[in-house]
């Protein structure tokens, strides 16, 4: 909403200043954007410095400057003027400004093979003298310090830009600004005078508003103006509509523009004869065609409210008009229409047809509805006096009679809200100011709440008026308690918050990507998810909610890959979805890495990052967070986009139904896929969904510490075991020959080749053994020794290697 | 007894001389040695009388000793010698590199999330989460903003079906709404998380965070608000003193409602948060609306409370000087690397927000 301070003082009475009113709007609600001038095609002339010349090396009359146009710029022009020389301070027009004189719009040329930027200007280029030998000389003492600064004064009024909030419908006309700043102490409201105006004859075209279903229209108020001229509009109007950065049309359309702008009121002008008999205000009906005022046709659908004629449809009520009945600078008599739309019917027609007009805007938020007469008062009168004629008398239907809404305020519930005071008195004369009737009743207030007012239906609305007009700076500020109801995370997001932290110091970068992503690149990682479409995405990539964290990561690696990192560690944690309802998401830890470790590095030899690392980031990540590793169990089952011998997954448990994490290297093919030509992408998820809490508490683990000071033993096996044989299941057969005495297995070798039988392979191990009740004798140990030689033989088919 | 002595002097002397190790050895050797003086000498009690015999004894031990005891210093004073010199040969050029340093760091996003958390945390709220797919009613209906309200075309939707009844959340208050249907007044909770409008430019993307605050008891008033609020933004930009100013505004699930500004000004090119005489938007809020606590079954006769919303990203772009808000969803290596933290860098209350 703009309008200019002297459009404002029009209604409001004050001694404020610009700024004062100002800060005003912005402390009752109405957020300034901005108050500047309306910028003029003048305000690109600069005050400049020629800070050396130099001959033109092909044409003896002209020059090479270097311009200091401010702000640390400095411009090559190519000048002819014989005083352009050092040091001269002169006026500068860039490339794509009009010179006043000859109205010539600058481009950035070649002169005489010398690019120049702009032009230096004589002084009767600007108009201001018939002075055109040379270029402007300005004043050292007066300019040397304004280089850069518009040289030409702007004198156009300063304009007000609101934003207004769609509860404030009344402000989106000058007048209601004016009467919030009034009621805030800014000045006083002026009454609107009342010249009496001459109304000549009936208004003769019969006017109807149908009864139908939810009728859109509740108020249609006309009158007849005959034997006018339309024209251009007077020089103080196309101000007041230019200073709003809008385009006259003419003094018809300028007018009910002008009291649409001035009062929220919107109007529309019909030319009378083009109307066939009579207008009749209805519900339209499936199919029904008309074309607007905008130019295109519209298909209408059953129930949006129409303004028609005996020939059919004129215009769509407060959305937008047609062409059939428009006015035209040869119209003669018009018919001004003043009406009530309601607001639910006029967003369900402008969205199901998608317009947007000002007058949709404004009747969508709430337009006044006693506001009819007055808005055909004020059209009216300002049209016979601009273009002549006569007008009718006011005719007024109307379907349902206007009651204004009560409430009953008590006062106390003010203090309750805001926590300060204000006195009664002081809330009456405020709620006053701003039009409320108010009546006491005993400790309540009742309040009649003004016609314009339609976002204010209940006490605590009351409240906010009140409050935002004494000003929120009175509220007092009460430092916080620091009681708490319940513990600030609970334990899954305690988890959420410690795996990040420890994938992190794994050495990975978090990053954050779109919850949505390319369905290409989607359906790589989806399994047997569900496609979830977006139906308005913001681009054609980004089409679907992700159904994996794989889909983001792999992309923007390939980027980062592009961008030449050629060791890339990343992860994120976030939500993927299974399906479209509310819930239907799992929050995971998506991590991938490629490239080399120790690449370029003096004392290491470097080496690809391999399936071993990233199991290394997952298994002690999991451990971290409390799980236990000793009851960990990999399967060698992974999703599709895992290369399919390369990947594992990993359960809490062996008993357990659900992975919770994977690992691998991605599917070759889909790598190939993403264009990324460094071999091996290796990465894990985690779902934390699935990570249940079976923790004890740590206080109770901790009691039981118990360690054992008698003698370890280490011995070491090679076992040769088909080639397919699971390293994990040699290590449980062995660890759980007795839990009490086997403290650790720990594989250091695996061979295939030589001395091993095809189809084989060795696993070599050591096995530490201690007890916690005496030191073992070797004949104890021997015991074992065999024990776990025969156990591994006959339960794996496994052979000791001698 | 004079031999004995003599042999003494003879090896004491000899054993002061610059010897390796090999010759002490062989000293040792000659002395104690299966043939050795000393122990030739002990062989030769056993001939002498008896009242000789004890005194030979105990010279002869006495000059064992403390040969022995020569020969071992010598040994050590020997071995420590080889030692400094085989070191004088071990020098390294320590300033060669380490071996490979990984370092992970945490996303600014996530960092401002945890700040927020501990500095929430300290006044008793703690976090509460909802869905990034909402339906409709709790989006909007159920937050006062029902269909015909002109507020819905504030927030451009994201929307999953055509009925326009599922979609991305386009703000975290419905975490409000999901939080109070599922409990018992007193509320006091933040909901941080993934938010989303389809709005894409310099200073909109169609993904951003926000987190959701929401107190309600029996006789939470504006004045607890601008209270909480202050506090929050003084810790979280790690100021003493702050400029606030609570404007009036309008969102249809508070009433009153209030954007804040904060102050700041620009010292070379750079945002200072806290002094100067411009003003920044930095959230709305307001008293949660009669309507929206009715949605929700909590009776507005009985309780009432603030809510508001803040935009996390822009927090972070602000306390850490970061110009473009796209920037943080492009996964930029270098970017990351620039403007993450050390996943040890945990914000806490005892140990201070951040360094």
């Amino acid at each position: 909403m703009k309008f200019t301070m002297s459009w404002l003082k029009e209604h409001l009475e004050t001694k404020h200043k610009d700024t004062q009113i100002i800060d005003k709007l912005t402390d009752v609600g109405l957020e300034v954007e901005s108050f500047e001038n309306i910028s003029s095609e003048l305000d690109d002339f600069k005050v400049a410095k020629i800070i050396n010349a130099e001959q033109h090396p092909n044409a003896d009359r002209l020059r090479v400057c270097d311009v200091d146009i401010g702000q640390q710029n400095i411009v090559k022009v190519v000048c002819g003027a014989p005083n352009a020389k050092k040091d001269l301070l002169t006026v500068y027009a860039p490339p794509g400004s009009v010179i006043p004189k000859n109205n010539m719009k600058l481009t950035v040329s070649k002169i005489r093979g010398v690019t120049s930027y702009g032009m230096l200007c004589s002084e009767s280029e600007l108009k201001l003298s018939d002075e055109s030998e040379g270029i402007t000389e300005l004043k050292p003492s007066k300019y040397s310090d304004k280089i850069g600064n518009n040289f030409f004064k702007n004198n156009t009024e300063k304009v007000v830009d609101l934003s207004i909030t769609p509860n404030r419908p009344d402000c989106l006309g000058v007048r209601g600004i004016a009467r919030d700043l009034a009621a805030a102490g800014a000045g006083k409201l002026k009454s609107i005078s009342h010249k009496n105006i001459k109304k000549d004859g009936c208004q003769n075209i019969k006017v109807s508003i149908i009864k139908d279903k939810n009728q859109g229209c509740t108020i249609f108020a006309s009158c007849l103006i005959k034997g006018v001229t339309n024209k251009e509009s007077p020089k103080w109007l196309k101000e007041k509509i230019e200073s709003l950065g809008q385009k006259p049309i003419s003094a018809i359309v300028d007018i009910t523009n002008y009291v649409m702008l001035d009062l929220n009121r919107p109007l529309h002008a019909y030319d009378a004869d083009k109307i066939d008999k009579e207008i009749i205000v209805r519900n339209s009906k499936k199919g029904e065609t008309f074309e607007a005022l905008d130019n295109k046709e519209y298909k209408l659908d059953d129930g949006m409210c129409v303004i028609c004629d005996q020939s059919g449809v004129l215009g769509l009520g407060g959305v937008i008009g047609g062409t059939r009945s428009g006015t035209e600078l040869e119209t003669k008599n018009i018919l001004l229409e003043s009406a009530y739309f309601i607001p639910r019917s006029i967003r369900k027609t402008s969205k199901l047809l998608n317009i947007d007009t000002d007058a949709k805007f404004r009747f969508e938020r709430g337009i006044d509805p006693q506001s009819v007469e007055l808005g055909l008062q004020k059209a009216s009168q300002l049209i016979s006096e601009i273009c002549g004629g006569k007008i009718s008398k006011f005719d007024i239907q109307k379907i349902k009679p206007y009651k204004n809404l009560e409430i009953k305020f008590n006062t106390s519930l003010f203090e309750k809200v805001t926590g300060f005071k204000v006195k009664e008195n002081e809330i009456i004369k405020i709620l006053k100011q701003l039009g409320f009737e108010v009546s006491k009743k005993k400790s309540e207030l009742n309040l009649k709440v003004p016609s314009w007012r339609p976002d204010i239906s209940q006490p605590i609305d009351i409240v906010e008026e009140v409050v935002r007009i004494k000003g929120y700076e009175n509220i007092e500020t009460i430092e916080p308690k620091k009681n708490r109801l319940k513990d600030t995370l609970n334990k899954q997001q305690k988890l959420f918050h410690f795996l990040q932290r420890s994938v992190a110091s794994k050495g990975y970068l978090e990053t954050v990507t779109w919850s949505f992503t390319d369905s290409r690149i989607n359906n790589f990682f989806k399994e047997n998810l569900k496609e979830i479409k977006i139906v308005n995405p913001i681009s054609s990539d980004l089409d679907v909610l992700r159904n994996s964290i794989f889909s983001n990561l792999a992309f923007y690696l390939k980027k980062n890959l592009d961008r030449g990192f050629k060791d890339i560690s990343l992860f994120e944690i976030g939500p993927i979805f299974k399906n479209k309802q509310p819930g239907e998401q799992l929050t995971v830890i998506g991590a991938l890495k490629l490239g080399k470790i120790s690449r370029l590095n003096w004392n290491e030899k470097d080496r690809s990052v391999d399936i071993f690392d990233v199991k290394k980031d997952l298994i002690q990540t999991l451990m971290e967070a409390g799980y236990d590793k000793q009851s960990f169990f990999i399967r060698d089952k992974s999703p599709s986009y895992y290369h399919p011998g390369k990947s594992g997954s990993v359960y809490l448990d062996k008993d357990d139904i659900d992975p919770v994490a994977y690992f691998g290297e991605l599917h070759p093919n889909i790598v190939k896929k993403l264009d990324i030509k460094t071999e091996g992408v290796v990465g894990f998820e985690i779902y934390l969904d699935y990570l249940k809490d079976t923790k004890i508490k740590l206080k109770d683990q901790k009691i039981n510490f118990e360690y054992s000071d008698y003698q370890k033993s280490e011995r070491d096996y090679a076992f040769v075991v088909d080639k397919n044989y699971k390293a994990q299941d040699l290590i449980e057969i062995i660890s759980s020959i007795d839990k009490n005495l086997i403290r650790s297995i720990k594989i250091f070798d695996i061979y295939e080749g030589e001395n091993i039988p095809d189809g084989k392979k060795s696993i070599a191990l050591n096995v530490t053994i201690q007890s916690s009740e005496k030191t073992l004798e070797e004949n104890d140990l021997e015991k074992i020794n065999k024990l776990i030689i025969s156990t591994v033989e006959s339960k794996s088919g496994a052979k000791i290697r001698s | 007894m004079s031999d004995i002595k003599k042999i003494k002097e003879e090896y004491l002397n000899k054993l002061d001389n610059d010897l390796d190790s090999e010759s002490v050895n062989q000293i040792k050797t000659e002395l104690f040695g299966k043939n050795g003086q000393i122990s030739n000498s002990f062989k030769t009690l056993g001939s002498l009388p008896n009242d000789e015999r004890k005194k030979f004894a105990s010279d002869l031990n006495s000059i064992k000793e403390e040969l022995q005891e020569k020969i071992n210093f010598k040994l050590q004073e020997i071995e420590i010698k080889e030692i400094n010199s085989k070191l004088e040969n071990e020098k390294l050029d320590v300033t060669l590199p380490e071996r490979e340093i990984k370092q992970g760091k945490i996303h600014p996003v996530s960092q401002v999330i945890d700040e927020i958390s501990s500095i929430f945390s300290e006044i008793g709220f703690s976090v509460e989460e909802g869905p990034d797919v909402e339906n409709e009613h709790y989006n909007f209906t159920a937050l006062n903003t029902p269909d015909n309200h002109p507020a819905r075309d504030m927030h451009d939707t994201f929307y999953l079906d055509n009925n326009k009844e599922i979609l991305l959340r386009t703000h975290t208050s419905p975490v409000q709404v999901r939080t109070m249907l599922n409990g018992k007044p007193p509320f006091k909770i933040i909901a941080p998380g993934r938010t989303y409008r389809s709005d894409s430019d310099q200073t909109h993307s169609p993904m951003f965070h926000q987190v959701e605050g929401l107190h309600i008891d029996k006789d939470i008033n504006m004045g607890h608000l601008k209270g909480c609020l202050n506090y929050f933004i003084k810790s979280f930009f790690e100021v003493d003193k702050i400029k606030m100013r609570f404007r009036p505004s309008h969102f249809p699930f508070t009433e009153p409602s209030a954007e804040v500004d904060i102050g700041y000004e620009l010292k070379d090119g750079k945002i200072v948060i806290g002094e100067g005489n411009k003003w920044l938007e930095i959230l709305g809020c307001g008293m949660v609306h009669p309507n929206v606590l009715k949605n929700v079954n909590v009776n507005p006769d009985k309780y009432q409370g603030y809510a508001f919303g803040i935009g996390i990203d822009r927090l972070g772009m602000l306390k850490y000087g970061i110009n473009d808000l796209r920037a943080f969803f492009e996964t930029d290596y270098r970017w990351l690397n620039h403007f993450g933290f050390d996943p040890l860098d945990v914000p806490s209350n005892y140990r201070g927000l951040s360094r």
